[in-house]
């Protein structure tokens, strides 16, 4: 082999190792929050994915925030979202429709909630479709309470989401990508591999191929959605992660799918499987 | 030569005049060499530099600095990450290449994240109100053109 070429050669494998590293790009991956029930442990950074995982490490869209933004979620009391799950415990306690039930009259506190977030969306076999945690909480209240359905994506859905996601803060997300659930989840891979808009950008392009760099101002992510519903400074709300897909959509020119529509929530289970292992995080506060 | 081609030299020669006159090439009808360089300049009327950089940093038309640094423009803030710094890109690239790189920037760069911005078929789902549209026009393309060959 020739001088030149194996040093051409050297420098390719160093290019290659260089992939994104929060260590090695100092960044901060210890994420503890404390709760009304004492410290919680959230896993924003994951080594080794599950196999077949197309990244070589996951991360947390919190660990791309500035200090100031994640220092707002290492204390419930400092975590602007809070006041919307506030509300939704509130709403959670309170009768509601013609049945004149509340959700703690059939399901206690909401920590009998504890672990669902994990593992959604999923493939509801009674129901025969797939569910994400909004289409349960509307199932609930058409079906138990007699009360219409919450619009995907508003205000008051989103923080009764973000109050039944929290329960399950810390734990692993875990959704099924097998069975029943599977076409689904192609449809969603096609979907984040697809280029749209006249920007001509796939999901892939962002948060896959260059998360951890600058686009302008923004540090890009992996786009996770361990940590949905997020806060965000921009909005001074709670967003719901059909939300974001849309924002996202609408940044590259392209007409988004509906929030709460089929695609979009395939899409959800594809993403959420993306990030199988971080922890679940939400309320999450992002710029 | 064959009977039909001889046929068709008229007609191409028509076909010439009419863009001439129209004085912009269409971007269905732009013409790339196999390394993606465009030699024929869009619309004839050269580039104006200090346009092209006004374009090449705003949001709304070229964007560039989301993605590319440029020390040039560092009054302005936040320089992009994503592609090479643009610093002495004229040193690297003629102007047909530079011209190529920003008509369609995959005839060059295969499976860039990089917009093409004087193409029209772009992804799917394109919003309505920019549909069959360009990101640039012809002469902003040839003004950030110009501004790119200031940068050496
Ligand atoms: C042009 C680049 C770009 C494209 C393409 C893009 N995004 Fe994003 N996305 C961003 C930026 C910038 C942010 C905000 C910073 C961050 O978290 O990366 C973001 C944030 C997100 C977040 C929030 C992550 C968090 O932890 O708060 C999700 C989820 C997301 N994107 C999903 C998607 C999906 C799904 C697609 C495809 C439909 C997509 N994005 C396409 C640029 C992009
Ligand atoms: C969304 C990201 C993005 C945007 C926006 C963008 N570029 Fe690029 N550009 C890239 C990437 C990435 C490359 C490197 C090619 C590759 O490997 O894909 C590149 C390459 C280039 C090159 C070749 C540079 C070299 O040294 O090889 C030029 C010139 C260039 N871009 C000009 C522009 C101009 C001018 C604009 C705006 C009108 C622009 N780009 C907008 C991502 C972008």
């Amino acid at each position: 082999m020739k001088k030149t070429t194996r040093t051409a050669m050297i420098g390719a494998f160093l290019a290659a190792s260089l992939a994104f590293s929060a260590q090695a790009g100092g960044m901060n991956t210890e994420l503890v929050i404390d709760t009304d029930n004492g410290p919680v442990k959230i896993i924003t950074h994951v080594k080794n994915p599950p196999k077949g995982s197309p990244l070589s490490e996951l991360y947390s869209g919190w660990v791309f925030r500035s200090k100031e933004t994640q220092a707002l979620e290492t204390d419930d009391f400092d975590n602007p979202g809070m006041i919307f799950v506030e509300q939704a415990r509130d709403a959670w306690n309170t009768p509601d429709g013609t049945v004149g039930k509340s959700c703690a009259d059939c399901h206690g506190d909401p920590s009998s909630m504890k672990g669902l977030r994990t593992v959604l969306p999923r493939w509801d076999a009674k129901l025969g479709k797939l569910m994400t945690l909004e289409d349960y909480v509307n199932e609930s209240r058409v079906k138990y309470m007699g009360a219409k359905p919450w619009k995907y994506g508003g205000g008051q859905l989103t923080a009764m989401v973000a109050l039944i996601s929290m329960q399950s803060r810390g734990m692993p997300v875990n959704v099924k990508t097998d069975g029943p659930v599977r076409k689904f989840w192609e449809l969603g891979k096609k979907l984040y591999y697809t280029r749209v808009g006249q920007l001509d950008m796939a999901c892939s392009n962002c948060h896959e191929d260059n998360y951890g760099k600058y686009i302008r101002a923004d540090h890009l992510s992996q786009g996770q959605i361990n940590g949905f519903p997020a806060y965000r400074l921009k909005n001074a709300k709670l967003n719901s992660v059909h939300g974001r897909f849309k924002g996202c959509m609408k940044n590259i020119r392209a007409t988004p799918y509906k929030v709460g529509s089929d695609e979009f929530k395939a899409l959800e289970l594809y993403v959420a499987s993306r990030g199988n292992g971080l922890s679940v995080e939400a309320p999450s506060v992002r710029n | 030569m064959k009977p039909y081609q001889l046929a068709l030299i008229p007609a191409s020669f028509l076909a010439m005049a009419t863009l001439a006159s129209a004085g912009t090439i269409k971007p269905d009808d732009v013409v790339f060499a196999p390394n993606g360089a465009v030699s024929t300049s869009l619309t004839g009327t050269p580039g104006d530099p200090a346009n092209g950089r006004k374009v090449f940093a705003n949001r709304k038309l070229g964007n560039c600095l989301a993605c590319h640094k440029n020390s040039d423009l560092s009054e302005q803030q936040f320089h992009g990450e994503i592609g090479p710094a643009l610093d002495g890109v004229a040193e690297r690239y003629d102007e047909a290449q530079l011209r190529g790189i920003l008509v369609n920037s995959k005839k060059t760069f295969e499976g860039t994240i990089m917009p093409s911005f004087y193409r029209l078929k772009n992804g799917a789902r394109t919003m309505k109100k920019f549909q069959g549209k360009t990101i640039l026009t012809a002469q902003q393309v040839e003004d950030v053109v110009a501004y790119l060959k200031t940068l050496k």
